[in-house]
């Protein structure tokens, strides 16, 4: 019998798969086509202080094997979050939830995480300093090592929730990032946010998105992701969630094998909406075929020695 | 929502750049006119989100323009089966419609107002189509609208057919309600010229299709709503237009 389950700072959970935030919003959609309790967990919409409509359309655009998206945090804010959104995600989903925090200032970050550090029912917070698509916010956070120090200690001191740091791909040194927010205090590290793109349109010869430039995710960044979360897991202690185009059961073990002790899965749910489900159905089997009991012992194992 | 496999029935050209195809599937999910599904295409990563032209029973009938890679992909495919996601957005309301109602459509925005005309007629209201298109080669379906019963009106931007003009030169002196798709500056000039309330639909690049990436979002007077999950079709007072 294969064992899929896996922890993830100190909450277990029966599988490793996470849909990815942004990507599954606060799961209602998906739970018209499935329990979404089979989850391991779910990461839900980033989370501001303040409502944010978020960019002007376009905000999407196809890449090869992947999109590109410039959405800018779309969400009603965290007060509405708190008071409209959790109950009815309580009603299809009864596991501990992930809440994902974006932000403007460090106070910012701390205010939204006080807030939903008080909430039952949410497990982890994700405190994402990586989004590339918003001006002056996120990733201006994620990639100096001094400034993703200074949100992970102020986040650290004002909640007692495990805090997930997401970290960007649109650094020169993500090792670095990633150790600073360790020493810091976060208790684990998510991995990777999008990849800064463009694409441009032959017939009005100016860019498709809107934004100018967006995120790129998709099953084109997938050895992007494996390539960080490997380095990553190599220099630091804590967990990483690896995340990065996986669509398939193979993806979440090569994943693992990088050194990841969970995944998440982004766009991949938005092309199809059964795709989680799907990987967690194959995972057994898959496991099966490559000689694998228990998901736990191959975390790392590409790692040398 | 739903998710499944369609059998392509039949495919051709209606007009040069315009194409229909027939398939067969599991409809249950599509509740209405004006809803729209997304088609999976082989190497292309994005689904391609196409409204829903026609439905009986397990016979879906999609018209669209070819305009890039996915749909020359689909002008060119004969038989075999789809992977798609049916019953998508909200589609038009039917209750508002009163006794003689008014439908616009431009273009590709025509082949949603059929199903609509069709079960209209079939409530035994008294349906109007106003459809414009630039010239005359480029016409469909208004013998099909006429089929129905409907008082159909056509116009041609360059006058080779019909009316000359856009849609707003041809609108009737009395309608009960007002249903509308296509181009965005023709909603918007029908939005100018209309005398009662209606239902705009609208197009925008998707990522998902039913909600969950919010790559669609528009503003409106009553917030903000994902075109393909709150919309296709908004109501009139509720269209903030973009500047």
């Amino acid at each position: 019998m294969a064992d899929l389950r896996t922890n993830l700072c100190g909450i277990e959970l029966s599988n490793p798969v996470i849909p990815a935030s942004g990507t599954f919003g606060y799961g209602y959609e998906f739970a018209e086509l499935y329990d979404i309790n089979i989850l391991g967990t779910f990461s839900f919409k980033g989370t501001t202080k303040d409502p944010r409509f978020g960019n002007p359309g376009p905000r999407i655009a196809e890449t090869p094997s992947g999109m590109l998206n410039a959405v800018g945090l779309q969400n009603p804010g965290v007060d509405k979050v708190i008071s409209e959104e959790l109950p009815k995600l309580r009603k299809v989903f009864n596991k501990k939830v992930m809440a994902n925090v974006s932000g403007f200032s460090v106070e910012d970050y701390v205010y939204t995480c006080s807030r939903l550090d008080e909430c039952d029912g949410i497990g982890w917070l994700e405190v994402n300093i990586s989004c590339p698509n918003v001006h002056g916010g996120g990733i201006s956070f994620g990639t100096s090592p001094e400034a993703a120090e200074k949100v992970t200690k102020a986040v650290k001191n004002a909640v007692k929730k495990p805090v997930i740091v997401k970290l960007s791909p649109n650094v020169t040194d993500i090792v670095s990032v990633a150790k600073a927010c360790e020493d810091a205090g976060a208790d684990g590290l998510s991995l990777i946010n999008t990849l800064m793109g463009m694409r441009i349109n032959l017939k009005t010869r100016k860019p498709i998105i809107k934004n100018v430039t967006g995120g790129l995710s998709g099953p084109a960044i997938l050895p992007v992701a494996l390539r960080m979360v490997y380095q990553v897991t190599q220099a630091v202690s804590v967990p990483v969630v690896g995340m990065g185009g996986i669509s398939s059961a193979e993806d979440v073990i090569e994943m693992m094998l990088a050194g990841a002790c969970a995944v998440e899965v982004g766009a991949a749910n938005l092309i199809d909406p059964m795709a989680c489900k799907n990987i967690i159905d194959q995972l057994p089997a898959v496991m099966e075929k490559y000689g694998i009991k228990n998901l736990k012992d191959i975390i790392g194992g590409a790692h040398n020695g | 929502m739903k998710q499944g496999i369609f059998e392509i029935i039949s495919n051709g050209p209606l007009t040069e750049n315009v194409f229909k195809m027939a398939l067969c599937g599991d409809t249950s999910a599509i509740t209405g006119p004006g809803q729209f599904v997304n088609i999976k295409l082989d190497g292309l990563y994005l689904r391609r989100p196409i409204s829903v032209c026609d439905l009986e029973g397990d016979i879906l009938t999609l018209i669209y323009k070819v305009v890039g890679k996915g749909t020359e992909q689909m002008s060119k495919m004969k038989s075999g089966g789809l992977d798609i996601l049916s019953g998508l957005g909200n589609g038009y309301d039917m209750s508002a419609a009163g006794e003689n109602p008014l439908l616009i459509g431009g273009g590709v925005g025509v082949p949603p107002l059929y199903l609509l005309a069709k079960r209209l007629r079939a409530a035994g209201k008294s349906v109007a189509v106003v459809m414009g298109f630039n010239t005359s080669s480029e016409i469909f379906y208004e013998d099909e609208f006429k089929a129905l019963g409907c008082d159909v009106t056509v116009t041609t931007v360059d006058g080779s057919y019909g009316i000359k003009g856009f849609v707003t030169s041809a609108l009737p002196e009395k309608y009960s309600y007002v249903y509308t798709c296509g181009p965005e500056p023709m909603l918007k000039a029908v939005y100018g010229a209309i005398k009662t309330s209606g239902q705009f639909s609208f197009e925008e690049r998707m990522g998902c299709g039913f909600g969950a990436c919010m790559g669609c979002s528009c503003e409106t007077v009553t917030g903000y709503k994902r075109i393909c999950r709150d919309g296709p079709v908004l109501m009139k007072e509720e269209i903030k237009w973009r500047t």
